[in-house]
């Protein structure tokens, strides 16, 4: 199959199975509880529900309120498509490297808290303030696990740091250790998980990102619940792509490939979902400002991963 | 034909035409003391000033394209009686006449309608076009003579505008903190300087270079980073720049911020890169760890600030960081004879260099027509102006997005390249500087992602939400030329970051000229991608992540249209159900700041806030109070004035002494001098 | 030895840094605990991992004592003594959690800066191996410095000590009796240290310091 055309491929892909992740989580989560809990596929139908909804927007809304949607998630939805999935190599991903993902993720954040602030109402800045506080360090330590990851590959490009860890170079190390601890912290606060942010609440002081988009209905509110999908998605296919590449495909390497690769990638995603559960089943929500705590411990972490790669590099 | 025969002139002729340019603006400023009352005439200043600027970048692009082979100097028989002024533009220096003076064309346009605003332009006219003026004798000058003259003459003219409105205390006091540290920054130039000359005294940078081996290298790296780096703001000498920046009119703040620091790099540079001879490899120490804590600082204190020009005065004093975080790995590659590595470092700094200089001067543009919109600079009063104000927003919003470093604007393709260039250094031969380099990604890091909280408050709290005083609610749009500066700045961000090949490709010749080494070609890799070392390395196409994300929004937009319900209503805001009326109830800035103040002020600033809450039935309003101390200014300079302070009421007594004490002083002088004859002697 | 081996070793090796951040970041009396019996399985795997590798049979006992003493009676007892005082939830910084961990950053800077260049003719495992050990050791005496509860300095203590074992079984086998006496000084300190705490409870009724100190030495 062409590049372009896996490349392609894959835009579909990431965005056909963002909300069924999201509602296999949910699955996990309530089956872990002794519920029954909704079907995997609920979000599909949460989404068709809230696009055939009516748009209500605020009164003193800009056209910033109204365009912030459609940004965000076109933003994440490329992001969310240049990491590989079951095949490396794609088009796009010659575009654009591990650190530009990073920035791209940043740049839907930055939207997303303007269009919390639009509106002018309290929740609204409560929710930017603090998912910018949390970003602040997110970022940073985020940044710090690509400098580990692409200095242990020679690469800030995701396919050839996919290609690197599946080499018989790449062993074990106590800094690829350190940066997934990192990674894994990193995640679970950008995608607003427990113990950092729940995703159930409404109407709690300490929520962050519901308080955001707390004044968006309708298809708005449609576009930002699957762009938030599509980050959880992004996020566990980047921990996949660099930790446990096995099984992805290499592009143009045909149908069987592909197919092996795509149900790697499945199995992937459902060990990560489940595992995502556990956690959130098994932990509780911090306070807010133990969220600082935890990140700057994400933030270490990469940092020493960085450091002591950048020392064992001579010798 | 007629176009490559005005070229072939204008690049022979380089040297000559931009002094003639400089000149130029000196003889505007001039005319402008004599004639400065008429409004008619300010703008024609204005416009004066923005043609022979564009003429001057023109200059510095022919310069760079169609270099004068051999490089042409003109000596000028104007100066000192022993030695000629020696003008020329090489390779760095077309460079930053370009940054300056794109720049300060686009600045100058948009200050034609600042005349209308003005309240008293005789106090600013005068002055402007020699700032400007100064600014370029500094970067075309070729011997330390000119460069100084050039230098002081920026300071002083700079002074000389931040205190044109000299009605508040706080104007004054910015005048007098600028005056004493840019006195004190030029005196550790005019020792570096005497430094490199050395016994012999060659003024002319031919010379010094050629008398480099001589130089105690070390003294010069240290007294330029004093002397440049006080003026570009490198913490802990930035003191003076978020008073007397703000406290300029706007538009002059956008060339302090955009283009006066951007010449002090230029200082920096020439002296460090071109004049100093090859570095040591801690030469890149101090570099790195002053630039770590400036870029960190800056943006730290700028998110504690609620008054538009003072945050984006400190973002200046963070971006110099990133800036001088590139020039210090450049200096260790240099050193570590890694000069790919180097001429990355480099080209990233500079790029960066340039990439300030655009969004800056645009943040100031808007802050200046938000200010003479509403009067208001502080943000609390302000809310709302993005249905007042709908070009300022978009193009302050362009501002925003391009120096918080997020794709696809500018910003981010330089700190792009610069870690990139971080990822390099695993390679160098020094424990320290393995520890130092990622500790100093860490803070860029942070930095990068501190802006952008810092201008979610910036833009959320000033242009969105709801209008918190009748100032902010009866703002109106600015004048035409104002907005025509501000999207022009705006869309050369995008392209900048849209096309960042071209640019790195002009910057080439600079890296060669200054490490003897240049990157591959840029503009002819695939698809307008940049790939600095190779492309298995890293990889990044501003062009089609651009197209990607305007596709992929377009794309939504019309499926959404299509599949979507039309239905649509405006409500008032729902806010949970209790939505509260009054504006005052939105986030404020000091609200959006408070968690980010608690998590990193604690420690470095000190902050205490105090929450005084009424009894209940108590109907007085509660109270929260931020306590904030600038440990900077408290560490170092405060010490430094209690010290003066101290001694001038001491050596006061001396202005209380007998005839006979008087002449005891004069005796014990006497004695005291000959004996150092005597000693020195013996 | 294969990479792979050596790649194992290393990793033990850092993850027991990794467990010492962990133990600077805690701020309940119970997850220390935890964390600090963690530490030392991965101090019991370590040194069976190198018991292993270098073929040396005694060093399994060490790592049997540490398993048994460091991982599994002394948190126990730990656990009993912090019920018994009721003091739980008390874990006191002198200095901020931030600060702290820059600041352990900054130790293991040090400490790679340290050892990597004296010991440049040992192999790059055996170097690492050590600057691991030496990060963790000064990580135990900062636990040790910023903490102001007793029992969180005996463990902090107790991790310094974990660093000196791993430093210890990484050179190359050190004679056994001399790692049993080392162990044994600990449990000695630490039986040393609860009386201590009893009858400091007793006088004062607090384990913090800062109120020993306040109180100068004067009985009550």
């Amino acid at each position: 199959m062409r590049p372009w055309l896996t490349q392609l491929l894959q835009l579909a892909l990431v965005l056909v199975l963002a909300p069924w992740l999201t509602g296999l989580t949910r699955t996990f989560k309530s089956r872990l509880m002794r519920r029954v809990g909704p079907p995997p596929l609920q979000p599909y139908r949460d989404l068709v529900k809230l696009l055939r909804k009516e748009t209500v927007v605020a009164d003193n809304a800009s056209w910033l309120f109204r365009a912030a949607p459609y940004l965000i998630f076109a933003v994440t939805w490329v992001a969310a498509a240049l990491v590989p999935t079951f095949c490396t190599g794609l088009t796009f991903s010659a575009a654009a490297d591990l650190i530009v993902i990073v920035a791209l993720l940043g740049t839907a954040r930055f939207f997303l808290a303007l269009a919390g602030l639009d509106v002018g109402t309290s929740f609204g800045g409560i929710g930017a303030s603090r998912e910018m506080m949390f970003a602040s360090l997110a970022e940073p330590a985020m940044l710090m696990v690509v400098f580990t990851v692409s200095l242990f590959a020679g690469s800030t490009q995701l396919s050839y740091v996919s290609a690197y860890m599946l080499s018989t170079h790449a062993g074990l190390s106590i800094s690829l250790a350190l940066a997934l601890v990192a990674l894994i912290i990193v995640s679970l606060a950008e995608n607003a998980r427990i113990p950092v942010d729940n995703p159930a609440t409404h109407l709690e002081l300490t929520m962050v990102h519901e308080a955001m988009v707390l004044e968006y209905s309708g298809r708005h509110l449609a576009l930002i619940e699957a762009a938030a999908s599509l980050k959880l998605l992004l996020y566990l296919s980047l921990i996949a792509c660099v930790f446990t590449p096995w099984g992805t495909a290499e592009v143009d390497a045909g149908a069987w490939a592909y197919g092996l690769g795509l149900a790697a990638y499945l199995l992937k995603l459902i060990a990560g979902a489940s595992l995502l559960a556990v956690s959130e089943t098994a932990t509780a929500k911090m306070r807010v400002f133990r969220v600082p705590e935890f990140l700057g411990v994400a933030l270490m972490l990469g940092l020493l991963g960085a450091i002591l790669l950048f020392v064992s590099r001579l010798s | 034909m007629r176009l490559a025969e005005a070229l072939v002139f204008a690049s022979r002729n380089v040297s000559e035409l931009s002094a003639a340019g400089v000149a130029l603006l000196f003889a505007l400023s001039a005319g402008a003391t004599a004639l400065a009352r008429h409004f008619l005439i300010t703008r024609s200043i204005y416009t004066a000033c923005a043609l022979a600027c564009s003429a001057l970048a023109a200059l510095g692009m022919c310069a760079l394209i169609a270099p004068p082979v051999p490089p042409v100097t003109v000596s000028l028989p104007i100066g000192l009686p022993f030695a000629h002024t020696l003008l020329g533009v090489d390779a760095l220096s077309a460079v930053f006449l370009i940054i300056v003076n794109l720049t300060s064309a686009i600045v100058s346009a948009g200050a034609i309608g600042y005349g209308v605003h003005a309240r008293e332009p005789q106090r600013v006219v005068p002055f402007y076009p020699a700032f400007i003026g100064a600014m370029n004798l500094v970067v075309i000058a070729q011997d330390a003579f000119s460069f100084l003259l050039g230098w002081e003459l920026m300071s002083l003219t700079s002074w000389a505008l931040v205190v044109s409105d000299d009605r508040s205390a706080d104007n004054r006091r910015a005048g007098i903190v600028y005056l004493i540290m840019a006195t004190g920054g030029a005196l550790a130039l005019l020792l570096a300087f005497g430094v490199l000359a050395g016994a012999h005294g060659g003024y002319s940078f031919a010379q010094m270079r050629a008398a480099t081996a001589l130089a105690p290298a070390a003294i010069v790296l240290i007294l330029t980073l004093i002397g440049a780096g006080s003026k570009a703001g490198l913490v802990p000498l930035h003191a003076w720049l978020p008073l007397a920046h703000p406290a300029a009119p706007s538009h002059v703040s956008a060339l302090m911020s955009g283009v006066m620091t951007k010449v002090a790099v230029y200082g920096f540079v020439r002296i460090v890169f071109d004049l100093a001879g090859p570095p040591r490899l801690w030469w890149s120490t101090p570099v790195l760890i002053a630039a770590g804590i400036t870029a960190l600082l800056g943006v730290l204190q700028a998110l504690m600030e609620h008054d538009l020009k003072r945050l984006l005065a400190y973002h200046t004093v963070e971006n110099i960081g990133i800036v001088f975080i590139g020039l210090g790995l450049a200096l260790a590659f240099r050193a570590a004879a890694m000069p790919i590595a180097a001429a990355l470092a480099f080209i990233a700094a500079i790029f960066h260099v340039f990439n300030h200089s655009l969004f800056k001067s645009l943040l100031f543009l808007g802050s200046g027509a938000i200010l003479n919109a509403s009067g208001e600079r502080d943000m609390e009063h302000l809310g709302g102006l993005i249905h007042r104000m709908p070009v300022t927003a978009v193009a302050f919003l362009v501002g925003c997005i391009a120096i918080s470093a997020l794709p696809p604007f500018n910003g981010f393709v330089s700190e792009w390249l610069t870690f990139q260039a971080i990822l390099l250094s695993p390679q160098l031969p020094e424990w320290f500087l393995r520890l130092l380099v990622p500790a100093v990604g860490a803070t860029l890091a942070c930095s990068a992602a501190l802006a952008a909280a810092c201008f979610v408050k910036a833009f959320g709290v000033t242009f969105l939400g709801r209008p918190r005083t009748p100032a902010a609610l009866a703002a109106r749009e600015t004048d035409r030329f104002s907005q025509v500066a501000m999207l022009l700045f705006a869309t050369l961000c995008l392209l900048a970051g849209v096309v960042p090949g071209f640019i790195m490709d002009a910057l080439a010749r600079t890296s060669q000229l200054l490490l003897g080494a240049r990157l591959a070609p840029q503009a002819t890799q695939p698809w307008l991608r940049i790939a600095p070392i190779e492309p298995t390395r890293g990889v990044y196409n501003g062009l089609l992540v651009f197209v990607m994300i305007a596709l992929a929004a377009v794309a939504t937009a019309l499926i959404a249209r299509r599949i979507a319900a039309h239905a649509s209503r405006r409500v008032p805001a729902w806010d949970c159900g209790f939505p509260d009326p009054s504006p005052v109830a939105q986030y404020s800035a000091t609200s959006f700041a408070q968690p980010i103040r608690r998590v990193f002020g604690t420690a470095l600033f000190r902050v205490r806030e105090r929450v005084s809450m009424p009894s209940p039935g108590d109907t007085t309003a509660a109270a929260l109070e931020v306590e904030l101390h600038d440990t900077v200014w408290e560490t170092f300079y405060a010490p430094v004035i209690r010290a003066v302070g101290t001694l001038a009421d001491r050596l006061t007594r001396l202005q209380f002494l007998t005839i006979r004490k008087y002449l005891m002083l004069v005796f014990a002088t006497l004695i005291l001098l000959l004996a150092v004859i005597g000693l020195s002697r013996s | 030895m294969s990479p792979f081996d050596t790649d194992i070793a290393h990793l033990l090796a850092g993850s027991m840094l990794l467990v010492s951040f962990l133990l600077l970041y805690q701020d309940r009396m119970f997850a220390l605990l935890n964390v600090f019996a963690l530490q030392a399985c991965g101090l019991a795997l370590s040194v069976a991992w190198q018991a292993y590798l270098q073929q040396a049979p005694q060093l399994f006992i060490t790592a049997v004592i540490a398993l048994g003493f460091k991982g599994i009676i002394i948190p126990v007892a730990l656990h009993r003594i912090i019920v018994r005082l009721g003091i739980h939830r008390s874990i006191e910084t002198v200095i901020g959690m931030g600060p702290t961990m820059l600041f352990g950053m900054a130790l293991v800077g040090l400490s790679i800066m340290v050892m990597l260049p004296v010991t440049q003719a040992a192999g790059t495992f055996v170097r690492e191996d050590l600057a691991f050990a030496l990060s963790i050791v000064l990580l135990g005496l900062l636990m040790m410095v910023t903490r102001r509860n007793a029992v969180s300095q005996v463990i902090g203590f107790m991790s310094l000590e974990n660093g000196l074992v791993l430093a210890a079984t990484g050179a190359r086998g050190m004679p056994l009796v001399v790692e049993i006496s080392v162990a044994f000084s600990v449990l000695i300190a630490f039986i040393v240290i609860g009386i201590f705490l009893f009858r400091i409870r007793e006088r004062f009724d607090t384990v913090d310091l800062h109120a020993l100190e306040l109180s100068g030495g004067e009985s009550t």
